[in-house]
This record gives C-alpha cells, sequence and structure tokens, in this order.
C-alpha cells in the first residue's frame, strides 16, 4: 500500500492521522522530521514540536506549544491531560475549516526528549474535541546508535513505539542498539537511518495487523521490562476479556506499558486491540484474518508480569463466561 | 479522571456494541468476579451500575473502567485478576 493510499484510507474515516515521534536528547528526532518533510509524499503534514532545536525545520504548518499538563482526579501519572496539545489541535483543525491555513491530511507530533509518551496518547483518546477529529497513527520512537537505551525515559519511549528508529547508524554500530530494541519490544519493527535518510511510508499509516509484529520469541527483556506474547486456541468470549482487562489494568497498570493483540472473538476477522498503559484504543473490527493461524495473539510489554499467570487468570475469565 | 474509567469518552471501549443483551451478561460476569470480594452489582437502567457491599454500602458507578476503583475502596483491597484464589472461585462457580 502506497503512503498516498493508506492516507486516503484514513481520510476515509474522517479523522486525520496523528503520528507521535519521540526519543531521548539528541537521539535524532528533529532531524528525522525535517527529512521527512522534505519527501514529497509529506506536504499536507502540520507538526507540532515542544523546541524549536538546532537543527531548523522549515515548514508552513509547524507550531511550537509549551509543554503544559492537567493532572487530573485519579492522579495516575499516564492519565494526564496535556493541555497544551489539545488546544493546538483544536486550533489547528478550526482554522483549517475556516481556510484560515493551508489544508493537512497528517498531524506529527514531536516530543521533547524527556517526555512520558503516555499523556500525549491519553490526550488523543479522552479528549472529547481531539479525539472526534483525530487519531493516533502511530508511535515513532528514535534511538542514537551510538549512546544507545542508556536513560529510563528512553527504554520507556522505546518499549512503547510501533517503530523505533535507529539513528546514527553511518556513526556507530547499530547492530547491539537493535538486539537490545528487539529485546524490550519484539513487536516494534526496527528501521536504520542516517542523516534522517527514511521512507515515510516506513513509519506512517502502516498496514494495521501485520502478523509478523505478534510471532515474537521469548525475550529477557531489559531494565526490568519484559515482553511475551499469549497464543491461545480457544475462541475468546469479548465480554469476559473486557472484564480480564480492564481489571488486569486497574490493579497492574501502572507495569503494563503496552498491550496490542489479534483477537479471535467469532466472526470472519480479529478484534484488533491496541493499547499504551490505561489507554486502550477502541477495538477495530479487521476483515478478515492476516494468515491462516486463527488463534488470538496478545503481546505484553510490561514489569512484573509472568505471562504463565497472566495466561491462566485469562482462561479462567474465558471459561466463566462458558 | 484517569483513563480506566472513561468517563471522558462517549462509550467505555470494554462496553462497545451489544446492547442490552451483552450489558446483562456483563453483570453476571461481573457478579462471578465480585462475589469473591463480597460485593455485587446490578444494572439501573441501562445506563449506569450500582454496586453493594454486605454491610449495606453502595456506590455508584457509570461503567465497567470506573467500576473497580470503587469495588477497590468497598472491598477495602486491590483486585487482582492474577490472584490464584479468586481464579480458584471462577472456576468452582
Amino acid at each position: 500500500m502506497t503512503l498516498q493510499h493508506s492516507v486516503a484510507r484514513l481520510d476515509r474515516a474522517g479523522k486525520t492521522p496523528v503520528t507521535l515521534v519521540t526519543g531521548f536528547l539528541g537521539s535524532g528526532k528533529t532531524t528525522l522530521i525535517a527529512r521527512l518533510l522534505a519527501h514529497p509524499d509529506m506536504g499536507e503534514t502540520a507538526v507540532i514540536v515542544n523546541e524549536l532545536g538546532e537543527v531548523g525545520i522549515d515548514h508552513h504548518l509547524l507550531r511550537r506549544v509549551d509543554e503544559r499538563t492537567v493532572l487530573l482526579g485519579s492522579g495516575c501519572v499516564c492519565c494526564t491531560l496535556r493541555g497544551d496539545l489539545a488546544d493546538e489541535l483544536r486550533d489547528l483543525d478550526s482554522r483549517r475549516a475556516r481556510g484560515e491555513i493551508p489544508a493537512f491530511r497528517r498531524v506529527v507530533v514531536e516530543t521533547t526528549g524527556l517526555a512520558d509518551p503516555a499523556p500525549i496518547v491519553y490526550t488523543l483518546a479522552a479528549e472529547p474535541v481531539v479525539r472526534h477529529h483525530f487519531e493516533l497513527d502511530g508511535i515513532v520512537a528514535t534511538v542514537d546508535a551510538l549512546n544507545g537505551l542508556v536513560e529510563p525515559e528512553s527504554v520507556k519511549q522505546a518499549a512503547i513505539a510501533d517503530v523505533v528508529v535507529v539513528t546514527k547508524s553511518d556513526v556507530a554500530d547499530p547492530d547491539p542498539v537493535e538486539a537490545r530494541v528487539r529485546a524490550l519490544n519484539p513487536a516494534a519493527e526496527i528501521v536504520e537511518a542516517s542523516f534522517g535518510e527514511i521512507d515515510p511510508a516506513r513509519l506512517f499509516d502502516r498496514e494495521r495487523g501485520d502478523p509478523r509484529e505478534l510471532a515474537i520469541p521469548e525475550q529477557h527483556g531489559h531494565d526490568g521490562i519484559r515482553p511475551f506474547c499469549l497464543y491461545l486456541d480457544e475462541q475468546l468470549d469479548w465480554t469476559a476479556f473486557g472484564i480480564w482487562l480492564t481489571m488486569l489494568l486497574q490493579a497492574r497498570g501502572s507495569d503494563l506499558l503496552r498491550v496490542k493483540g489479534l483477537l479471535n472473538v467469532g466472526g470472519d476477522g480479529p478484534l484488533l486491540l491496541n493499547g499504551v498503559q490505561h489507554v486502550v484504543h477502541p477495538p477495530e473490527h479487521l476483515p478478515a484474518w492476516p494468515d491462516d493461524d486463527r488463534r488470538s495473539r496478545l503481546v505484553f510489554i510490561g514489569r512484573g508480569l509472568d505471562r504463565t499467570d497472566v495466561e491462566r487468570s485469562l482462561l479462567a475469565f474465558n471459561n466463566a463466561a462458558h | 479522571m484517569c483513563g480506566l474509567c472513561g468517563v471522558l469518552l462517549n462509550e467505555h471501549w470494554a462496553e462497545e456494541g451489544g446492547g442490552r443483551r451483552a450489558r446483562g451478561f456483563r453483570v453476571v460476569l461481573l457478579n462471578r468476579v465480585l462475589d469473591h470480594y463480597g460485593l455485587s452489582l446490578s444494572d439501573w437502567a441501562g445506563s449506569v451500575y450500582t454496586l453493594r457491599d454486605r454491610k449495606g454500602r453502595s456506590a455508584v458507578v457509570t461503567d465497567i473502567g470506573r467500576l473497580w476503583s470503587e469495588a477497590e475502596k468497598l472491598a477495602g483491597r486491590p483486585l487482582d485478576p492474577l490472584d490464584p484464589a479468586l481464579l480458584a472461585t471462577l472456576a468452582a462457580s
């Protein structure tokens, strides 16, 4: 699928796709975005940045925001609203509707190097106006081949990413960093880029439900964060699954960085599940399975969760529905 | 409000679709879990739930996301779906 075609697919859903570009300080986020914006397919893109860095981005729809978080009643750190981002997205949308700015068909949000991406994901999913006009297309994390995963922030960014871009592969061997990223987040696609050179189609509007994402080997993880995958032969009862996952998120959500999966709940195609910490996107029914395997597949990336315990619990809840 | 609660959302992701029949089945299943903690749940006019403990205390919850934090308050302890004792209760129910 070409980028243009897939953008059209998302446009039909009526929501503008938002891609989050995260990565630690100096890992090449701005260089990546500057080079992407020079690509002919990226013309109708609005860009929101926190800081105007040393690498200038020359773009007609560049907006700057001051990070402003609104801590909500629960005190849960991942579920804070990024008020700055919500304001900017609402303003972009209304000015586009009035014809005051060029039409844009995509938004790229660059976070600060120290930012936790979870509140941005929450803002896109929960802010009433924003969620009506925008949807998260994916999370891209840059990791620098020279310095690697050095800080807790960079480890978490790589752990929740859909695509990890290993930068500076021209000055350092990318293999050690790629191996660490794979151990941390085997569900992510890893792409190398030197000087920000990359095909936008590798990062945006990626095909959903690609089985390669979920066919992952057991990994030892990194810094206490460990991924694992469940394959379940039984057809899942959606009601029981919803009860189980909401209860698990209440009990263990702070330690569960990412959950994604294809669920067999009956019907022609699977249900696509995608969650970042406490935020679960509305599940999407895919029209068909991506391959002949009809087992449910669930990837968990988190701390202190044991695969056997999670599988036993899910099956017990599922059996209770029959 | 926490993302678990989904109060800012129009409909909680785990409750989308299915109508009244699915809602009724959800209450039945939830009660199998909540009974382990001495709690019970009833549907109120298809719009909210009422959660009760055995001492007669109650709480109104809008959706399944918000349910668990209220249930923890009434039960006075964390509710963990990985707890083997809960799983044994479910297997016996």
